[in-house]
């Protein structure tokens, strides 16, 4: 029997690149390996509904248990890799155990960045990523009063506004000068931070926390560098990740911002891919080398490897997007900001509805999108096939975008095969 | 118990009991439909949960919100006059005998 394909990490793109492997018609074994002890589920809404009660474990796994069985792919929960034998083609579990691969797909994710201050290690500072995370936060925000957020991101301000909605307290610390600064105009930052204002959140940028205070080894309170203390029961940190390399670092794989891959996804060993968050990949629509942590490119990533391992080999070309919810509000991203040289808008902030559209040159690189998901959507399909589309267009809101030239010179859909 | 039937794009039938309350979405992967991805879990950002409601149903679900309009004009296989996203259909008693059509792909 040949060993066929395991995959570390049973997280979305764990999970995405099994059930794709059957569905294109893979017939060797497939071992899905990960240290979670669950068994694979979404991320997305630990942060949203499951914190306000809407869903729960069932309703958040990504298929039920018997799918794997039904689809012969080996779920192996609970259970760490240690190593990676290169020359043997084998993976080494803490156990002891070793399973054999012909490709080996690493889809090993990202830890927390922990708070490197004093005080970060008192009960009642925590943090979101997994699930058991997840409800441990959700059992903690029932009973605490004082709510301060750590961190002015996604996964920050979307906790913030669960909090808020619980009849919270809430501040959230910002280090950088404005929110989710790394990803979003500035437009789009105001915009959020007068909704989180207006929903009673305090907001507070350019704060730089320097310490949590306690006592009984329990948090009592944010200390900022400035002096100005925040009494808090519940301290919620969401600073970023930090990709996990260290088992392709192991083995001698290439490794920059996370395990670097080539157009393919192959790492600097063409039998072992790397996909999802712990991925450094060539990002057409970025024009650069980047990792992403996002459902989307987990899943397309996860896709794309799939069809190569079954032998219909393709560059990685989809279109990266994003979503998050705060509030009442909807904020959708397509293609990557950064880089843009000029930006135009579409409706206003006043009207709660608007789009901000990034060129770089003449190309669209990038919308971001509050409650007008038309724009979204369509902007997806402009993009993915380069489509062109003037700044004057793209601000005119008597410009039906469906009407646009598709174009068809770009990048070919959500993935093309070469 | 409502029941729901999934017709795969290649003409194959499966007819599934589901609770009053759950998506078409949620009900095929509960009972290992492969014709529905599912890929964003249900918030109208992907169009991989895509269904095409056999015509003597469609009339009878609540109409579609603007954020479900606007992803199924980014569906695989393009949208026809009945489609839908099945993570926004509740099933309900009175849409006992639920006839969904899969497309034949979704992303």
């Amino acid at each position: 029997m040949p060993a066929g394909t395991v995959i570390v990490g049973t997280g979305q793109a764990g999970f995405q690149a099994a059930a794709s492997l059957r569905a294109e018609g893979y017939g060797a074994p497939i071992t899905l390996v990960g240290e979670e002890l669950h068994i694979p589920y979404q991320r997305p809404p630990l942060s949203k509904g499951f914190q306000l009660g809407q869903q729960d474990f069932e309703s958040i796994v990504l298929r039920p248990e018997n799918f794997y069985r039904d689809h012969g792919i080996r779920l192996i929960t609970g259970t760490k890799v240690k190593a990676i034998h290169r020359a043997a083609r084998r993976v080494e579990l803490t156990s002891g155990a070793r399973l054999p691969y012909e490709k080996l797909v690493l889809a090993v994710g990202a830890r927390n960045r922990m708070l490197p201050v004093k005080g970060a290690d008192l009960d009642g500072v925590v943090y979101l990523r997994s699930f058991d995370e997840a409800a441990n936060l959700k059992a903690r925000l029932i009973k605490a009063q004082q709510i301060v957020v750590v961190g002015g991101g996604f996964i920050g301000l979307e906790v913030a506004s669960v909090a808020r909605t619980l009849g919270k307290s809430v501040t959230v610390l910002e280090a950088l000068p404005r929110l989710m600064s790394r990803a979003v105009a500035p437009i789009v930052s105001d915009f959020c931070q007068e909704l989180h204002t207006s929903k009673g959140v305090k907001v507070l940028c350019g704060a730089c926390v320097s310490e949590i205070v306690g006592s009984e080894g329990k948090a009592r309170g944010v200390v900022l560098s400035d002096g100005s203390s925040y009494p808090a029961d519940l301290v919620i940190v969401g600073i970023g990740v930090i990709p996990n390399v260290e088992l392709a670092l192991d083995a001698g794989l290439n490794v920059g911002n996370g395990i670097a891959v080539t157009e393919y996804l192959e790492t600097s060993d063409a039998d072992i891919f790397a996909i999802g968050d712990c991925a450094e990949h060539p990002c057409i629509f970025a024009g650069a080398r980047i990792r992403l942590e996002s459902v989307q490119n987990a899943a397309d990533q996860a896709q794309c490897v799939a069809a190569t391992i079954a032998g219909r080999r393709g560059r990685y070309q989809a279109l990266p997007w994003f979503w998050t919810d705060q509030f009442d509000i909807k904020l959708q991203m397509a293609g990557i900001s950064q880089g843009h040289d000029r930006m135009v808008t579409r409706g206003n902030p006043e009207s709660r509805k608007l789009s901000v559209i990034y060129f770089r040159g003449e190309r669209l690189i990038a919308i971001d999108s509050i409650n007008r998901p038309l724009d979204h959507m369509i902007g997806r399909k402009l993009m993915a096939s380069g489509a062109k589309i003037t700044p004057e267009q793209a601000a005119d809101e008597n410009v039906d975008w469906r009407t646009l030239d598709p174009g068809a010179s770009g990048h070919a859909g959500r993935q093309g095969t070469h | 118990m409502p029941k729901v039937t999934y017709v795969s794009a290649n003409g194959d039938t499966k007819e599934i009991e589901v609770p009053a309350g759950m998506t078409v979405m949620a009900a095929a992967l509960k009972n290992g439909i492969d014709g529905i991805v599912a890929e964003c879990g249900g918030v109208c950002m992907c169009s991989t949960c895509h269904v095409f409601v056999d015509e003597k149903f469609f009339d009878r679900l609540p109409a579609a919100q603007d954020t479900e309009e606007a992803v199924l004009e980014i569906a695989a296989e393009e949208r026809q006059p009945t489609s839908r996203l099945s993570c926004q259909i509740k099933v309900t008693d009175e849409l006992d005998g639920l006839i969904v059509r899969l497309p034949l792909r979704q992303r």
